[in-house]
């Protein structure tokens, strides 16, 4: 392991690379400057104080927080069948049923959404933020899927059958044991699939019609350049919280491989 | 243990189950997902009235997509970019994904996979954003450039170009390549690398012949999960591309969003998934010569002539595709098409092949 001293030097310069516009973000955002360049013109808050000023960004808060949270249960709800059926189960068509519901994983995102806005108007469904969060969901199952398994995964099956020994039935036995051990990975599935649908803009941008969820509202602000410092603090703040949403949802699912008894192998996929 | 000796019903049981389990997600994707899918493949085939659609189906949007110069230009130019991406992020994923698999306690591991992930869950339109100020005529790059004295004036040729979004794709997708190729790492027994050393091998011929084969799964997924994504990305050449760096997604939207033409939107998007199709196609086809022929030549030469010779065979089977097109009748559908076509009969011939 000696040797290692290139690829460290290599890790963290690609780490910087990988932080440098979030390091970059509360500088601007710090900025005592209307215009986004260098050099620096000195220390300011005014900007975060503006944000209390917007009631367009307050309505987008409010909607991406509703958006968020509906989605975060919802495909966490999915996530959880589709987790444990492809754990625990084997059926006809298996590959193909999980790969269908994967799809959106790799397929890019504008296509899903163009797909989605010609069904909702084809059937006359007005567009709104219950439509992106329609879209949302089909988006963010796939991450809770994956991050389910891992929990699913490492559950010991005797556990079960002890439970059906006892003289529990299948819906007891999933409510009493099953769900209690994957727990923390539930927690985290939620954290992560609530930070993917406040950070996602394609669905909500074609499909949330005439409202808008934060990443479309701030979209749009990019347009007047007076309004970007606002941006500079508004995407400070939320990249502080979804940190701390991340930092959470990996306690939890460290904790939840830890309560199974498997091996953490790390890593959200 | 009771049941065991009812194995065939106790199989249909437990089908039954997990389809009855896996149902409500399936169902979801179903409607949302496939349906909707079906839905703009039939949409490509009908015709945009004005405030209505023409139900008779027609190839007519095809037609006018692919024998658009403007179509061409831009789907060429989202193939090199995504190219390029995908390129960029693999290469430098690798190194990092060794690092961490081979050089980091395991119990750090999943520390360092976290720090990697972090800045690819968090607002993804404020990073794209935060490129501009970087690479931005006062930006960073320029600013630190000219302050060592390294140039004079600021570079112009980092921005609002088909550059700057390759730059700014590959930073938002390389924890996308670095994870897959971690996971492949992490499955290579630690003992064949040892039982290389032990043959005699240097530590840089065991990394060829024994870990990088055996980490080539998790690249080709890698690949595929930079590649087919990058290709429709939205945002990035909207706020970076300038008119000179827009993609298919550009395409996509403004027929959809500006100029309501559903029907339109539609044969493009499909279009240009055909082509990400097509692409995949002849990546693998071409990997797969390469190999054959590379294998085929290390028996009798040394491994730079027979790496010259796959190279040679790969870039003379590809022209011939291309060149038959163009003869056919030069349009940019026919050289596609041959394309196509050629490189699914090398396919099909190199299994059949491989058959025997």
């Amino acid at each position: 392991m000696m040797k290692g001293g290139g690829f460290k030097i290599y890790a963290f310069v690609y780490l910087i690379f990988l932080y440098a516009p979030i390091i970059l973000l509360p500088i601007f955002a710090f900025n005592n400057a209307a215009i986004i360049a260098f050099p620096l013109s000195g220390f300011t808050t005014k900007w975060f104080t503006a944000l209390w000023g917007e009631p367009a960004l307050w309505n987008a808060a409010q909607n991406s927080l509703i958006v968020g949270g509906s989605t975060a249960i919802l495909s966490t709800t999915l996530g959880v069948f589709a987790a444990r059926a492809s754990t625990r189960y084997n059926f006809p068509f298996k590959g193909g049923i999980l790969g269908m519901i994967m799809l959106p994983l790799v397929l890019p995102e504008i296509i899903l959404a163009v797909a989605l806005l010609v069904l909702l108007l084809g059937i006359g469904i007005p567009l709104s933020m219950f439509t992106v969060t329609l879209g949302h969901v089909l988006v963010c199952t796939p991450f809770s899927i994956a991050i389910l398994s891992a929990a699913f995964q490492s559950l010991d099956k005797s556990l079960e059958e002890a439970s059906y020994d006892l003289g529990e039935n299948a819906i007891t036995t999933f409510w009493l044991v099953i769900l209690p051990l994957v727990m923390p990975g539930i927690i985290s599935s939620l954290l992560i699939t609530f930070t993917i649908s406040l950070d996602e803009f394609i669905m909500a941008f074609f499909l949330a019609g005439t409202e808008s969820t934060l990443p479309v509202y701030i979209f749009s602000q990019f347009r007047f350049p007076q309004a970007v410092p606002v941006i500079m603090a508004l995407g400070t703040i939320l990249v502080l919280l979804s940190i701390s949403l991340l930092s959470f949802a990996e306690y939890f699912r460290r904790r939840g491989i830890a309560r199974t008894g498997g091996k953490d192998t790390g890593g959200f996929l | 243990m009771a049941s065991s000796p009812h194995k065939g019903r106790i199989l249909s049981a437990e089908a039954v189950n997990g389809l009855k389990m896996i149902s409500p997600t399936a169902i979801y994707a179903t409607l949302l997902l496939a349906v909707p899918l079906f839905l703009i493949f039939l949409y490509s085939f009908l015709t945009d009235g004005y405030l209505t659609i023409d139900y008779i189906p027609t190839f007519g949007n095809y037609v006018e997509t692919w024998t658009s110069p403007v179509f061409e230009k831009v789907l060429m130019r989202s193939l090199g970019v995504s190219m390029a991406v995908t390129a960029a992020t693999v290469l430098a994923a690798f190194p990092m994904a060794y690092f961490v698999s081979f050089h980091v306690e395991p119990s750090k591991k999943s520390i360092w996979l976290f720090l990697i992930t972090i800045p690819f869950w968090t607002s993804y339109l404020i990073r794209v954003f935060l490129w501009l100020v970087i690479l931005g005529y006062n930006g960073v790059v320029n600013s630190t450039l000219m302050g060592m004295g390294v140039i004079t004036e600021p570079l112009t040729a980092i921005l609002y170009n088909a550059n700057s979004v390759v730059i700014t794709l590959a930073h938002a997708y390389a924890p996308f390549a670095i994870l897959p190729i971690f996971v492949a790492l992490e499955k290579i027994d630690r003992s064949l690398l040892e039982a290389g050393r032990d043959l005699g091998e240097t530590p840089f011929m065991t990394f060829l012949r024994v870990t990088l084969p055996l980490a080539m799964p998790g690249v080709v997924s890698a690949i595929m999960i930079v590649f087919i994504p990058t290709i429709g990305d939205y945002v990035t050449p909207s706020l970076l591309g300038g008119p000179e760096g827009k993609m298919v997604a550009n395409l996509v939207q403004l027929q959809y969003l500006k100029l309501d033409n559903y029907p339109m939107g539609s044969a493009t998007a499909v279009s240009s998934m055909a082509m990400v199709g097509i692409a995949l196609i002849v990546g693998f086809a071409q990997a797969k010569l390469f190999r054959r022929v590379y294998t085929a030549f290390m028996g009798s030469t040394n491994a730079g002539l027979s790496f010259l010779t796959a190279l040679a065979t790969v870039v003379i089977s590809f022209g011939a595709c291309v060149f038959a097109g163009w003869a056919l009748n030069g349009a940019f559908f026919a050289v596609v098409l041959a394309v196509a076509v050629g490189h699914i009969a090398l396919l099909v011939w190199l299994k059949m092949k491989e058959a025997k």
